[in-house]
């Protein structure tokens, strides 16, 4: 009897889906490029990196939520109106900067220092030792640990429901509402949300299983 | 720079009256050295005499608390403006550095990269050459240390001795006018040092430009024109090596160089 309804409501609950993963997407773009901007901020010291050091602080006291409410309803008395979505891109972006941020510093800060000073000594500067030196080396350090924040990022996707952004966990609300099934509708909800992240943590397994084997073997002509 | 005659030429570097401290502790002690072009001269001296530390400061990879470095004339890591010295720019310490090569103890190669790759990186980042400027270079560069056959390996399929001399080929790619020397063989294995010790033999004969921190007293006394043997931070004495080690003058000397070929002795005779 129920399975009708979900049938009926199934292309609602992919479309929903489909604005989880695009919510994510955004979200994880603005974390990425923001995170290393701010890891890099922080590590070139100064009054820069004290304010990097400060947002981070910030930022990571606070939970996703609060930050999705300000950004949402606290800022519409200054004039400023966001959209649902474009809402939950901001304040979950905002919210993975900081985090990634230390994510790569640290990751930065696992490369030896020997390698920075040999690069020195060939005369390079500093903006090209990262690019062409440190960055290359930090990557494999700092890529489970960014593919393992994709995964929660996509589960705090839900928060965005509470402020009507189009995504899975609203829809699922909405339907569990209407049809008076809460636990068939979350169940199915918590299903499509595994089905969407498995993918992710198999990946993250696999790559760091990868890198602990030693990477860059073999040789190249 | 190439002065005949009897004209003192400048020296091509002027350590004057440096001194570094870190924290408490004064680990460079009013050192005054010049090294000219063409000569080797080779620092010596028990651990913790501040020999690496004074190389270091050479380089720039260390600023010295007081006094300066120069090479060639120029002074490293501050420059005369409107009769002011000013501290130098990223840019312009990246500048001075091109001209000086830094082997190090432990290789700093840069593992994502090839032998091959890590030769030319200088020249293609640096230099601005294209890559086919840089690759006969870097190729005759790896030749040069015996290396031609292991251009597309990456540093973690090379031997300790390898990873050196590569790191010395990608020194030289730059056509430095100074190689500074920190310790070359020191993390090697004992049947690898030689191989390491050779190339530098050769681009001695080449007439460059060398300061080299060793512990390799027979290394030092063949190539080196001049011994500085330093003890707490101090130059205690220096000299042509026959003079220094034949007959050492400081009781602090002989009783190094006593110890280092005690070390030796016992090493001979544990060989099998």
């Amino acid at each position: 009897m129920t399975w009708d309804i979900f049938y009926t409501s199934l292309p609602e609950l992919l479309l929903a889906a489909g604005g989880t993963l695009r919510m994510t997407a955004f979200a994880f773009v603005v974390a990425a490029v923001l995170g290393l901007v701010i890891a890099i901020l922080r590590l070139s010291g100064g009054i820069v990196g004290r304010i990097a050091f400060l947002y981070i602080e910030l930022i990571r006291g606070i939970p996703a939520l609060v930050l999705l409410f300000l950004i949402y309803f606290g800022l519409v008395p200054l004039g400023i109106v966001l959209g649902g979505f474009v809402a939950a891109v901001v304040a979950l972006g905002l919210n993975g900067a900081a985090y990634l941020a230390e994510v790569y510093r640290a990751g930065i800060q696992a490369v030896d220092s020997g390698q920075h000073e040999a690069a020195q000594m060939l005369g390079m500067r500093r903006g090209q030792i990262m690019r062409d030196i440190t960055l290359p080396q930090a990557v494999p350090i700092v890529l489970p640990p960014m593919a393992n924040y994709l995964v929660s990022l996509l589960k705090d996707t839900s928060l965005a429901s509470l402020i009507a952004a189009p995504e899975l966990m609203l829809r699922s609300r909405d339907l569990a509402g209407t049809y008076y099934l809460p636990m068939e509708y979350y169940l199915l909800a918590g299903v499509m949300y595994l089905i969407m992240a498995w993918p992710m943590m198999h990946g993250v397994r696999k790559m760091e299983r990868y890198f602990a084997r030693g990477r860059l073997q073999g040789s190249r002509a | 720079m190439s002065g005949t005659g009897d004209v003192a030429p400048t020296p091509l570097v002027e350590v004057v009256g440096l001194t570094k401290r870190f924290g408490e502790i004064e680990v460079v002690k009013d050192v005054d050295l010049a090294v000219r072009m063409g000569e080797k001269v080779a620092i010596i001296g028990p651990s913790g005499s501040g020999k690496t530390t004074l190389l270091r400061c050479v380089a720039h990879l260390e600023k010295p608390t007081s006094g300066h470095v120069a090479i060639g004339g120029e002074r490293i890591g501050a420059r005369l403006v409107d009769g002011r010295w000013r501290e130098m720019s990223d840019r312009e310490i990246a500048h001075v550095r091109t001209g000086i090569g830094m082997v190090f103890q432990r290789f700093n190669l840069f593992p994502h990269l090839t032998a091959l790759e890590n030769v030319m990186l200088g020249p293609t980042r640096v230099l601005k050459q294209s890559r086919a400027e840089a690759e006969p270079l870097a190729r005759e560069l790896l030749r040069k240390v015996g290396l031609a056959h292991k251009a597309g390996d990456y540093p973690e399929r090379l031997s300790g001795g390898q990873q050196q001399r590569v790191a010395i080929a990608r020194s030289l790619a730059m056509r430095p006018r100074l190689m500074l020397f920190d310790e070359a063989t020191s993390a090697l294995d004992p049947e690898l040092i030689g191989e390491v010790l050779n190339v530098m033999r050769g681009l001695a004969r080449d007439g460059m430009t060398m300061l080299i921190v060793t512990h390799e007293m027979q290394f030092a006394e063949d190539v080196a024109d001049r011994v500085v043997f330093m003890d707490h931070g101090r130059i205690v004495d220096e000299g042509p090596p026959h003079e220094l080690f034949r007959s050492p003058s400081h009781p602090r000397i002989q009783a190094f160089l006593r110890a280092v070929v005690d070390r030796e002795v016992m090493n001979e005779t544990s060989a099998p």
